[in-house]
């Protein structure tokens, strides 16, 4: 017989966490898959082990990082089932999940479901970008948290936004040497009209002015004047970085070079269902489309934290108990009055993170880039296919990318698209001229992690 | 490319094409490959590019390696075990007809 639950949460960082937590405390009878080891997702990676193991490391890893303890703690001491090293291969709007672990995979009917499978990093195709030594900002942050690696030469980081600069106060804080810290893009003062607003509500001006301060402290050089024209230079690995800046030639040798422009959500899984999904100008992603509590236009398919749109990890958090009492309320374990009172807290504390977004949006501008990419410079990491390659297919009369993906094979390999989808879509749409709504994405299908053929044979 | 901040940590044994590595207890295979000093992980099929892991984060798919005889698995998903053997992807041989 096939399993049951009632809501099934995918995804254990703030999101999943805080939303599994509130609905097993109310009775509803919770599971949570993670293909990681550990809760937390990526913003509190390995905070378990950290707080147990090495929890002076906290002293430069930072206190938003360490409140994830918290809440990692609070989730485990839930009803809330926790199925770590799980990947959901397969999500059906009749609400069957496909889950494989430890090799084995089995079929899980929800009653609810809850997708929160977070963010990912804009990817940064640059030339040189496949060479060994050159990595995102997140990877090199995940294995500062998860195993204490830094950098063992001077490194370089290239790009924007807030993770860039946490990442590289982190480096500063534990000691690690930065060549120079390289800024792409220049449009600040857009940003102004918006501080007022994020200073007045959030702290995130102050904790990022802060970052910033502690870089300049130490010495770091910052190359702010709008850097472009990022190369990755060399033959086995990297072995420098080339730009220009304010139109003038740099050159920086380093064997670690760190690149970063933000991140989009995560919609690998929801557009294998597929939910419907609408283009966010603002951001430069795709995002399912969502009502005020998460819920996606397939019933009983709701989605919280980034993957439904880039508001942070508090803002996740308090997403994903918004999502949560919706549930509760639809399974009738809540009534109305509580439900009214739980609720106004939430969507309060919710309302008031996100109005630093305007201001980090118009901040942080992603890069409108895509005319730009060099015609060598690979796109697609997996079958090596370039920006020029995407370009002819366009000239042989291509309109889309599942269209360029029969020609070029770009989006065939194993990310599925991951990588270079939104390039690819971008490329099309700066050639055609034409707005992304109408050039699409990718059409994804399940399996969307990877699955042997033995797991698939033994489905029951 | 990658150091450790602590030497204290306590740490399996495994090996990386033959060649013995310690890894700290709960790491990523990924994340030992990076701490060995040599980061690639495999060439590509199309050109036989080395590459080596880029996101750590399970989605760019760089990071496949065979693990424990079985292939093209995610080195940064998998946490490493005392006497794991990871060996590095070499590229396909190209299929003829």
């Amino acid at each position: 017989m096939t399993e049951t639950v009632d809501l099934a949460v995918i995804g254990a960082g703030p999101a999943g966490m805080a939303a599994a937590t509130l609905a097993a405390e109310h009775g509803l009878d919770v599971v949570v898959y993670d293909d990681n080891a550990e809760p937390g997702g990526q913003i509190y990676r390995a905070v378990e082990t950290v707080a147990r193991d090495r929890a002076k490391d906290f002293a430069f890893l930072g206190e938003s990082y360490r409140a994830g303890a918290e809440l990692t703690r609070a989730f485990r001491a839930s009803r809330a089932r926790y199925e770590p090293g799980t990947t959901v291969w397969l999500v059906q709007k009749d609400r069957t999940i496909g889950i494989s672990r430890d090799g084995k995979a089995r079929m899980v009917a929800a009653k609810r479901i809850l997708i929160a499978t977070g963010a990912l990093e804009r990817p940064v195709p640059i030339p040189g970008w496949t060479l060994p030594g050159v990595m995102s900002v997140g990877a090199a942050q995940s294995v500062l948290k998860s195993a204490a690696l830094a950098p063992k030469q001077p490194v370089v980081l290239a790009g924007k936004g807030p993770l860039l600069f946490l990442v590289a106060a982190q480096y500063v804080a534990a000691g690690v040497k930065i060549a120079a810290i390289l800024e792409t893009g220049a449009r600040k003062w857009d940003a102004l009209p918006h501080l007022w607003q994020a200073w007045s509500k959030t702290n995130y001006i102050g904790k990022g002015l802060e970052l910033i301060r502690a870089i300049e402290r130490a010495g770091v050089t910052v190359v702010r004047n709008a850097v472009s024209d990022l190369k990755a230079i060399g033959r086995e690995r990297v072995e420098a970085v080339t730009f220009s800046a304010d139109g003038s030639p740099g050159r920086i040798e380093t064997a670690l070079l760190l690149l970063h422009e933000g991140v989009i959500s995560n919609v690998q899984l929801t557009m294998a269902i597929p939910v419907k999904h609408a283009w966010n100008a603002t951001q430069r992603c795709w995002q399912p489309v969502l009502d005020a509590r998460g819920n996606t236009d397939v019933d009983g398919i709701a989605v919280a934290g980034d993957s439904g749109g880039i508001a942070g990890a508090e803002a996740a958090a308090h997403m994903g108990r918004i999502a949560a009492l919706d549930a509760l309320r639809a399974f009738g374990r809540i009534d109305g009055p509580t439900f009214a009172a739980m609720i106004v807290v939430e969507e309060v504390a919710q309302k008031r993170l996100l109005a630093a977004r305007p201001f980090l949006d118009a901040l942080y501008p992603p890069p409108d880039t895509a005319a730009a990419i060099a015609d060598d410079t690979i796109v697609c990491r997996c079958e090596e296919v370039t920006a020029g390659d995407i370009r002819k297919a366009v000239d042989l009369g291509c309109t889309g990318p599942n269209q360029t993906k029969s020609f070029t094979r770009a989006g065939m390999g194993p990310c599925q698209g991951r990588m270079c989808g939104l390039t690819v879509a971008e490329i099309i749409a700066a050639k055609l001229n034409r707005p992304m709504e109408e050039i699409g994405y990718y059409r994804i299908r399940p399996p969307i992690k990877p699955l042997t053929v033995g797991e698939l044979a033994a489905l029951e | 490319m990658f150091r450790r901040l602590h030497d204290n940590a306590a740490t399996v044994t495994i090996t990386i094409d033959g060649v013995t590595t310690k890894a700290a207890v709960g790491e990523s295979v990924a994340a030992a490959l990076l701490a060995s000093g040599d980061p690639r992980c495999r060439q590509t099929p199309v050109s036989g590019a080395p590459r080596a892991p880029y996101c750590l984060m399970g989605v760019c798919f760089d990071c496949l390696m065979e693990i424990d005889g079985e292939a093209s698995r995610q080195a940064c998903m998998v946490t490493v075990r005392e006497g794991m053997a990871v060996k590095r992807s070499p590229r396909p041989a190209p299929m003829t007809p």
